[in-house]
């Protein structure tokens, strides 16, 4: 039996539950309490790794200290290393420079992982989007979790975005591979860094770059007229 | 501006400088006659020595700003304008030297004003001018390898819309679109015409190790050592941010050390001249992340020094100056309470100094927010005044379960904000620092900038101070009204962290003086306006011309350079960013220290990436 | 003395430690403070901890505050324009908005084609807009406000990120409850509790009337 499957066994319900009693029972598997007494655990000692970008880093290390205290969520823990962390808030600008030490780190955290981008620049790149060196949203590289808008989200905007994330963590179960990813299966697949040439190139984007460079060169007077007709709109 | 310095005055600084100039080099320099101009053209060919001479004879010692313009269709060629000052006070002088956009080769001032080193770098890598003569002539901001100096006037990014804003797909017919829907990437790039990956080799990060002689080097000596080169950072707890910093040790002893910036390089400049002058002011605000309010003052103190070359200007009322001065001067004990905590921080006292001044942060922060509407982010100033009133209560009102209510009356809370809470914070940081171990055994003697070099280097605001230069903006070049407020400038004569922390310490008392006169005239001045001429004009109108307008921001000068070609948007705008010039001094100030040193250095300098990186 | 300084500093320690435990004494140990007490804990006054529990208590917003902007709409009971945008789409806010993060669709008359004071369609992007509340303060009909709702975490950004009309639409009354204080100068500077054009027009008939 592999991994995958002794996962879904232990939670699949094997003793249907009669209808009009489904209220009365909660756990009808060895699972589902595996599963609530192991999320649980997992919500409330969520370690972030202690990495400030922006203006938002102020805010982030506001929400750390007495008044809003994250402690009270189990996530005062802040790690500089990343193996020691679960939790990445990326807080500020990414800026195209800064993507690839980012990248880099997220492939060093240990899984299970979670990404909060927090403020409008690491969502979507905030003010300075139109920046020649801003990156219009850290979900472009790494997959994210939470989104918390704001600019800068005030420190009780940010725990709300913990405990939206805390709701996912809840959500996740043992027995479905798809939302625990991190079990049953082999290592999983590092991001490609990007790196930095003329611009930044995201190597997962090499195909559309050379099919670009070709039709450049095949009909240079077309191409240069689709670039006009892409600033122009 | 009620106390700015007359232009007369200015205009005489020059001419006394052009006098004794043209006598020495003849038609090598000549008075700068456009219109809203002041200052000096030079020849390139005799940069150097009349630079040599300005500093030597006529004293203008300090290399406040240097930065370059793209006069792309207004004589389409590249200028370059230092901004120079006196130590002993006084207003500046302005040198400019003038380059064809194609050849665009100025020679290097750093052998005059080693503070020029960075700056020129900066101006290479954003507007390509080359200077011959810089020791490491690299891009700074952007990396190695990058295509394009993208401050050119001629330079578009991926996203480009249009050249000013406001953009006219927003109104009347705007459907809502993202910019990266119309890039082919979707990822904010463009790529050099026919680039292609195949046999591309990124240099990004070769040129930082190709001098710094890696492999192991074990030197004669009692110990045997190797030489090791380390990267600390962007992600390192001691860096304040994403600064990065390449040092080779000898042991554990520094030998060199190379800062690499621009990891939070936001195009603050590029996207300011994009926007019209109005709507800059919030994106002051995310310059210096501590300081919003005090970056607010030196952005309208610059375009008001503008705006008063035009007809029909107003000066900014008095009650305006007093709530702009009351929350500079908040901001700056904000702001040395932070960063003493963070020193303590990077020196092993981990949290607890922090966490002490993150307390009256936040209740500051709280005054902030219920007069500016936010905690961080104020974008409170306009030209001629402030947005709002200070309000008679600072009001919270129960609405979507936030019930807890808090209700002050502002004039009450800033009194005992002031009178009492402020000072005995201070005496707090005092009794648990000052004669601490942690903080004396680490900084006595550590890091230390002579006089000189502090001035040669451009350093600014504490870390000038406190090598026994009493330069202070408010005092040595008066703006607002601080020639009618009392006040000692603070200055220490070692030049080590001790003695930029006790800086520091004395400028948060001198702060506290400060508001208290100001808490008397804010009584005074109740009800009086708050902006002067008409209010609600988003587009204000600024004549064609330029202007260094400069403030003592609690980093160092703070200080901002805008042209104006008299249309809605600047033509250039620039920072001068203490952060990042008093960098300049960091590779003298570790050389010789441990590692460990070099983040309470660093520490010391009190650096915020928003500014130094903009 | 070597060693005194570090004596001194822990006692600075000890003495907010001590004030912790003084500051639950005065509070009788409640977790949550009662309401009027509320403000001392968290103003000038406060010693110790002073942490704000905040799902269970939520510190209210000052009046000024400013996160996302929001549309302001006639209320809903309104006896003549039940529902009516106060927007009359002259795009201001969008001129003036520093990282031109809102979008407007003018409105037309469907039969004629002349502009309509009302806008067809409104969108900002919540992840460019940078709550500089130019937008608010410059706007003439005083139709778009700063909100207060900061909580807006969500999981997907393509989905939920871009505010339509629909989702930016607040009743009048609810601008009057987040900020009462400035919604009664606003309505004083305008002169009356009705939208700028409603005050015109109804001026206008009365002038008529007269004459």
């Amino acid at each position: 039996m592999t991994n995958d499957d002794f996962l879904r066994e232990l939670h699949d319900p094997d003793i249907p539950v009669p209808e009009g009693m489904t209220s009365a029972i909660a756990v009808t598997s060895f699972g589902k309490l595996l599963n609530a007494i192991y999320n649980w655990g997992r919500r409330n000692s969520i370690w972030p790794m202690s990495f400030g970008l922006a203006c938002c880093a102020i805010e982030m290390i506001a929400t750390a200290s007495s008044r809003f205290d994250q402690a009270r969520f189990g996530m005062e823990v802040l790690r500089a290393s990343p193996r020691q962390a679960d939790l990445m808030i990326v807080s500020g600008t990414v800026t195209k420079k800064m993507v690839v030490p980012i990248v880099r780190l997220y492939n060093q955290m240990a899984e299970p992982k979670y990404v909060l981008a927090m403020g409008a620049c690491a969502i979507g790149g905030g003010p300075f989007k139109e920046g020649y060196n801003v990156v219009s949203g850290i979900d472009k590289y790494v997959p994210v979790d939470v989104y918390v808008p704001g600019c800068p989200p005030t420190p009780q905007a940010l725990l709300h975005g913990f405990m939206i994330l805390q709701k996912k963590i809840d959500g996740q179960s043992l027995g479905n591979p798809n939302s625990t990813p991190w079990y049953g299966r082999g290592p999983s697949d590092p991001v490609p860094v990007p790196i930095l040439g003329p611009d930044i190139i995201d190597p997962r984007q090499a195909h559309i770059l050379r099919r670009q460079a070709e039709a450049t060169q095949a009909a240079p007077d077309v191409a240069e007229a689709g670039d006009d007709a892409e600033a122009q709109v | 501006m009620t106390e700015q310095v007359p232009t007369v005055e200015t205009a005489s600084a020059t001419d006394s400088a052009l006098s004794l100039l043209e006598e020495k080099f003849k038609n090598a320099v000549r008075r700068d006659d456009r219109e809203g101009y002041d200052g000096l053209i030079v020849d390139p060919a005799k940069l150097v020595e009349v630079a040599a001479a300005v500093r030597d004879e006529l004293g203008y010692d300090y290399l406040a700003s240097a930065q370059a313009v793209d006069y792309l269709g207004a004589g389409d060629h590249l200028e370059m304008v230092y901004n120079l000052y006196r130590t002993t006070g006084g207003p500046g002088l302005a040198l400019r030297a003038q380059t064809p956009r194609d050849t665009a080769t100025l020679p290097s001032l750093v052998s005059v004003w080693p503070g020029a080193d960075f700056q020129e770098r900066e101006a290479w890598d954003l507007m390509g001018i080359r200077f011959e003569g810089h020791p490491n002539l690299q891009r700074i901001l952007m990396w190695e390898g990058f295509h394009g100096h993208p401050l050119r006037k001629d330079w578009k990014e991926a996203y480009y819309e249009q050249d000013q804003k406001p953009f006219d797909s927003r109104w009347p017919d705007g459907n809502v679109w993202r910019s990266e829907e119309h890039n082919a990437y979707g990822k904010n790039v463009v790529y050099p015409e026919g680039f292609t990956l195949d046999g591309y080799e990124p240099v990004a990060e070769d040129a930082f190790y190709d001098e710094a002689n890696l492999g192991v080097d074990i030197r004669p000596s009692d110990l045997d050592t190797d030489r090791i080169v380390v990267s600390l950072g962007p992600q390192h707890p001691s860096t304040h941010g994403v600064f990065r910093m390449i040092v080779t040790l000898n042991g554990e002893t520094i030998e060199r050390l190379q800062p690499v910036m621009g990891y939070l390089h936001r195009n603050h400049d590029k996207i300011g001249e994009r926007n019209t002058f109005l709507q800059n002011m919030p994106f002051t605000d995310r310059l210096d992340y501590f300081c919003s309010l005090s970056n607010n003052f030196g952005y309208a103190v610059a375009v008001e020094k503008l705006m008063a070359l035009g007809k029909r200007w107003e000066p900014p009322t008095y009650r305006a100056e007093v709530i702009r001065v009351l929350m500079a001067e908040l901001t700056r004990i904000l702001n040395h309470l932070v960063a003493i905590g963070f020193m303590l921080n990077d020196m092993g006292a981990y949290f607890t100094p922090l966490m002490y001044a993150i307390v009256e942060r936040e209740l500051i922060l709280d005054f902030f927010e219920a007069v500016t509407g936010s905690r961080m982010m104020c974008n409170y100033f306009r030209f001629g005044g402030v947005a709002m009133d200070l309000p008679a209560q600072m009001h919270s009102t129960a609405n979507l379960l936030n019930e807890r209510v808090r209700e002050f009356d502002t004039m009450q809370y800033l009194r005992e904000l002031i009178n009492e809470r402020l000072p005995r914070a201070i005496d707090q940081t005092d009794d648990l620092l000052t004669t601490n171990e942690i903080l004396t055994n680490r900084s006595i003697g550590v890091g230390v900038l002579t006089r000189e070099q502090a001035i040669a280097h451009s350093a600014a605001g504490p870390v000038l101070r406190a090598s026994g230069v009493p330069y202070d903006v408010r005092r040595a070049d008066p703006y607002s009204i601080y020639p009618d407020l009392e006040f000692d400038v603070a200055v220490r004569d070692h030049g080590d962290i001790y003695d930029r922390y006790l800086v520091r310490v004395d400028e948060m008392r001198e702060s506290v003086r400060i508001l208290k006169q100001v808490l008397r005239l804010l009584g005074e001045t109740e009800g009086q306006p708050f902006f002067s001429g008409r209010g609600g004009i988003y587009s204000p109108r600024v004549p064609a011309g330029e202007a260094y307008g400069r403030v003592e921001n609690p980093k160092g000068e703070l200080g901002f350079f805008v042209v104006s070609d008299g249309g809605q948007n600047p033509w250039r705008y620039h920072v001068r960013a203490p952060s990042f010039i008093n960098l300049t001094a960091l590779e003298t100030m570790c050389k010789g220290h441990k590692v460990a040193d070099v983040v309470t250095i660093l520490g010391s300098i009190d650096i915020v990436l928003g500014e130094l990186d903009r | 003395m070597y060693g005194s300084g570090i004596l001194r500093g822990l006692g600075v320690t000890l003495k907010h430690f001590v004030n912790t435990y003084l500051d639950d004494i005065r509070w009788g140990f409640r977790r949550h403070i009662p309401d009027e007490a509320f403000p001392i804990r968290q103003g000038l006054d406060t010693r110790g901890v002073f942490t704000v529990e905040y799902p269970d208590e939520k510190l209210a917003m000052w009046e000024r505050f400013r996160f996302i902007p929001f549309l302001v709409i006639e209320n809903h009971d309104h006896p003549e324009r039940p529902g009516h945008d106060w927007c009359t789409s002259c795009g201001i806010c969008a001129k003036v908005c520093p990282p031109q993060c809102i979008w407007i669709v003018r409105g037309n008359d469907p039969e004629t084609g002349r502009p309509v004071p009302e806008p067809q369609a409104f969108y900002i992007d919540i992840d460019i807009c940078m709550n500089c509340g130019l937008c608010a303060e410059f706007c003439p009909f005083d139709a778009i406000k700063m909100d207060h709702d900061y909580e807006l975490a969500s999981y997907d950004r393509t989905s939920a990120h871009i505010f339509d009309k629909q989702r930016l639409s607040k009743e009048f009354r609810y601008w009057q409850s987040i900020a009462p204080t400035r919604a009664e100068e606003e309505a004083e500077a305008r002169g009356g509790w009705e939208h700028k054009d409603v005050l015109k027009q109804k001026a206008k008939e009365a002038k008529a009337k007269e004459n």
